[in-house]
């Protein structure tokens, strides 16, 4: 189990540092770069100050450890915008970032994987029809376009939700305020995530319903809920697991254009502020980050695999 | 009298064809397959037909509703919807193949590499796949755009680097199954180079799984796209693509919503119809999904 779990985190370490390397190195030696600032309408002197005002009078490899260096200690440099420390700008755009995408996450398993499972059991019933067909739907209307459509009839229209921003807390918590912000969003980015697992439950637990040892099970009188629950589900739930872990990089891409359309200062309206502005501290902090969250879910989710499937943990 | 039958052995039926046929008969799949016809049709033959200029404003005329000199209406600087349409689908419709077909090459490349020779290379590349996979694809063509420019060529390639993971992981899977078919090892005992196996031998018969994955891709590579265009990060005004028209429209999206119903119906078409080719092809060539 130890080795297992130090044999994965190995593996994401690997990854992030390859994430790092790319990201640095996208920027750095792409023309339109840093480096580009060189190439200003400018005196000589005026070039060499900016360049070694950005450090770029060195050997980008010797950038690359120092920018590393500072990353490791937690230092994402600053924002060649506006100026501010990186690192405390994303811890707290982070969280804007993580409240949408759990409460995506949420919604897409707790609707997501029941669908799925009765869709599974009433195979080609009106039911599986009808919900396979609004799942591939789902999966083709772009999000942002359901953005806008819900804003228009939420907010314009019928006036029962905020059309943008997040809940000011100001005046101390309110939990009806809380998810009366982030309804709208959170479902909106849930359309990135609930046709896929759906589908992906359905599709795994048709593979299972077959087995032998659900007829074993039944045989011996097990109702059908616990033969299905307790049975059917567990087996088929280590792919659907994994499923989740595959599709947290696009529910991340999801919130970059979910935050931009409701106007929630996030990590992704950042990373899309930053690449407008061409801040390239901040678009390489910012992808690093990404890329580092995706490894530590994935992460949980190998524990979550062993917690489940025992064979996991003996292998 | 008996007439000796001609001695002519079976065609040899080539397992695309087969799956060509099965499709013809399959309405669901062929439906979309028509209507994305006829979107691609209108796109790139109906600028020939209808020759309205698709950058030409009359701000004196913006917003203005359906008429005979302009079916669909004009757009806040007074410009035919209808032509941008049709020049921003030519747009939207040709990168997203275009970059599928970059991230099939760099996808089909790099994992039938890992798939056929194992070992280091396979442990290098797939450590690279991860990589790739484990960055959102949306931050890192953010991070690209912000370097390379936002000019359609830098796109194309960008948004299909965004993909390719998935590419390569469906060929490593598909070639390190088939090199361990006899009929490999035939070709090997018979002198056949590593590169003539892959190339000529393995790689087409992974080639349909990849090609079923990049049809879904193509959906993909659409709402990437028009996300990017969307966010003012894609294609550029004056340039029309149907995710800056769903900008633009969002600008006047109380007083005039029919500028945005156009392009928002035309992307979710688009993408509807790749994704049930895509599934229905999918169906045919793995019926263990259905």
């Amino acid at each position: 189990m130890l080795g297992f779990l130090g044999r994965r985190l190995g593996q994401g370490v690997v990854v992030l540092l390859l994430i790092s390397l790319f990201t640095f190195f996208l920027i750095n030696l792409a023309p339109g770069g840093p480096s580009a600032a060189a190439k200003f309408e400018s005196t000589a002197e005026e070039r060499a100050a900016l360049s070694k005002q950005f450090g770029l009078d060195q050997p980008v490899t010797v950038r690359y450890g120092l920018w590393a260096q500072g990353v490791l200690q937690g230092q994402f440099g600053t924002s060649l915008n506006s100026g501010q420390e990186i690192g405390p700008v994303i811890a707290q755009r982070l969280g804007i970032t993580a409240q949408l995408g759990l409460a995506a996450l949420f919604l897409s398993v707790v609707i997501g994987i029941p669908l799925g499972v009765i869709t599974a059991m009433r195979k080609n019933s009106v039911l599986d029809h009808v919900v396979g067909t609004l799942s591939t739907l789902g999966m083709s209307i772009p999000d942002f376009w359901t953005g806008i459509v819900c804003i228009l009839l939420f907010s314009v229209i019928w006036k029962v939700l905020p059309a943008s921003g997040v809940a000011d807390f100001s005046g101390g918590f309110s939990f009806g305020e809380w998810i009366r912000h982030l309804v709208l969003p959170a479902s909106v980015l849930a359309f990135v995530m609930l046709p896929n697992l759906l589908r992906f439950t359905r599709s795994s637990l048709l593979e299972v319903l077959g087995q032998d040892y659900l007829r074993t099970a039944r045989a011996k009188g097990i109702g059908e809920f616990w033969v299905i629950s307790k049975h059917a589900l567990r087996n088929a739930l280590v792919p659907i697991l994994s499923m989740v872990g595959l599709l947290l990089p696009a529910l991340l891409s999801g919130s970059v254009i979910v935050e931009s359309v409701f106007g929630l200062p996030g990590m992704g309206r950042l990373a899309v502020d930053a690449a407008l502005g061409r801040d390239y501290n901040t678009i390489m902090a910012v992808t690093l980050v990404a890329g580092g969250i995706v490894i530590f879910t994935n992460l949980l989710v190998d524990l979550a695999y062993s917690a489940i499937d025992p064979r996991i943990r003996r292998d | 009298m008996i007439e000796a039958a001609p001695l002519t052995s079976a065609p040899v039926r080539r397992r695309s064809s087969g799956l060509w046929h099965k499709l013809l008969r399959n309405p669901v799949g062929l439906g979309a397959a028509v209507i994305l016809l006829l979107l691609y049709g209108a796109a790139f033959l109906g600028p020939l037909l209808y020759t309205v200029s698709p950058t030409l404003t009359d701000p004196l005329n913006s917003t203005a509703d359906p008429s005979v000199q302009h079916p669909l209406g004009t757009d806040d600087l007074g410009r035919d919807v209808l032509a941008r349409l049709l020049s921003g689908g030519r747009i939207t419709l040709l990168i997203s193949v275009v970059s599928m077909m970059v991230a099939l090459s760099v996808g089909s490349l790099i994992g039938a590499m890992a798939g056929f020779y194992r070992g280091l290379t396979e442990t290098v590349l797939m450590r690279l796949v991860d990589t790739f996979m484990a960055i959102p694809s949306f931050f890192l063509i953010l991070a690209a755009i912000s370097v390379l420019g936002n000019t359609p060529p830098v796109v194309v390639i960008v948004v299909g680097l965004g993909y390719w993971p998935q590419v390569a992981r469906i060929v490593h899977a598909e070639v390190s199954k088939i090199r361990n078919f006899e009929f490999v090892e035939a070709g090997r005992a018979l002198g056949a180079s590593n590169n003539r196996l892959i190339w000529r031998h393995v790689f087409p018969q992974a080639l349909p799984s990849a090609a079923v994955l990049t049809t879904l891709g193509i959906a993909w590579s659409i709402l990437t796209e028009t996300g990017l265009s969307y966010l003012g990060l894609g294609i550029q005004p004056p340039l029309a693509s149907w995710g800056n028209m769903l900008q633009n429209a969002q600008t006047y999206f109380w007083t005039k919503p029919v500028l945005a119903v156009y392009p928002g119906l035309l992307i979710a078409v688009a993408v509807l119809c790749f994704n049930l080719l895509g599934n229905t092809l999918r169906d045919l060539t793995d019926p263990r999904g259905r």
